[in-house]
């Protein structure tokens, strides 16, 4: 744990930001896919041609966390993280392929202060993973709990 | 799976149990979600939720983990046209992801689906989309993940549009 240098306040409403860049390898899906989701898309490249998904690709729940660690690695390493109540919502919109480049944006669309916990304010962002065609492989909006940099500061809302 | 016209709203199944241990919360996390209250238990202590805890990410894979498992325990039998129900299809996201109370070391999870909606698709006469109110609750009775899957799953008779 090091001492932080993104608080709660840092993160403007409407404010995009591009991060990240993560090369996806076979090994890669088929260890995730053998340790969480051994669907035969995930696992076999002929089944996965013959499918609906049309090639081998990632498990949509290793997206997630493929997105949740650039994340980690964009930012929220050198923020006062406080942790995630949820998510909103995911949408898997086009598969995320063997060899494919991925990278994000997120975009801030809410903010406010925690009424219960005045340390601890709450942001809604918007984050998009795309690959190297720059298509939008997969949106999630959600909130996460950051630490204030001021505790407690009055806002006006 | 069973066909798309033979699933039934309100089917619930249990999918088992899985306890989480320290090192697999961390080898999970390490991975994907190296915030220090989920990698590095002394660390922990003095964080949010007062030790280590797991990645919601791994919460939930979790859950898919067992999913699966339990698609595999019960091989469909034939369906009366002598036809072997599909396999799984692939999924277009998910709504309302909660983690409410975080999963500890030790914690057992306690694994559960039940479908709640049945959507046609228009785009896809072949399939149609179900919905499933997914849940995880520890061995005190408290949520740990509630969420609303969607899976797209085959249809016996296309669908006139």
């Amino acid at each position: 744990m090091t001492t932080p240098k993104l608080y709660w306040e840092d993160f403007p409403v409407g404010e995009t930001v591009e991060f990240g860049s993560k090369h996806v390898t076979k090994e890669e899906i088929l260890e995730f896919a053998r340790a969480f989701d051994p669907q035969p898309f995930h696992l076999d490249e002929e089944a996965a041609k013959q499918s609906i998904l049309g090639g081998l690709c990632a498990s949509g729940w290793h997206s997630c966390a493929m997105l949740m660690r650039m994340m980690f690695d964009g930012y929220i390493h050198e923020a006062a993280s406080l942790g995630a109540p949820g998510v909103d919502e995911v949408r898997w919109k086009k598969p995320v392929y063997v060899d494919d480049t991925l990278r994000a944006r997120r975009t801030c669309l809410e903010s406010r202060a925690s009424k219960s916990r005045p340390e601890m304010g709450l942001t809604k962002f918007r984050t998009e993973m795309l690959n190297q065609k720059d298509e939008v492989v997969m949106t999630m909006e959600g909130w996460a709990m950051y630490g204030r940099r001021h505790p407690g500061a009055r806002t006006e809302t | 799976m069973p066909w798309f016209e033979d699933i039934k709203i309100g089917a619930r199944t249990d999918l088992g149990r899985h306890t989480f241990t320290a090192d697999d919360i961390i080898a999970f996390a390490t991975k994907y979600d190296p915030q220090y209250f989920h990698v590095d238990a002394e660390a922990a202590k003095r964080g949010p939720f007062g030790t280590l805890t797991a990645s919601g990410w791994h919460t939930t894979a979790t859950w898919m983990k067992l999913m699966i498992a339990s698609r595999q325990g019960r091989e469909e039998p034939l369906d009366a046209d002598g036809n072997r129900p599909p396999a799984g299809g692939p999924s277009p996201g998910f709504l309302e992801m909660k983690w409410p109370t975080p999963v500890r070391a030790g914690d057992t999870i306690s694994y559960s689906t039940e479908v709640i909606e049945k959507i046609d698709m228009r785009s896809r006469p072949g399939w149609g989309i179900v919905r499933s109110r997914n849940t995880g609750v520890n061995q005190n009775g408290e949520t740990v993940l509630s969420f609303i899957g969607q899976g797209l799953i085959q249809r016996r008779v296309p669908k006139d549009t």
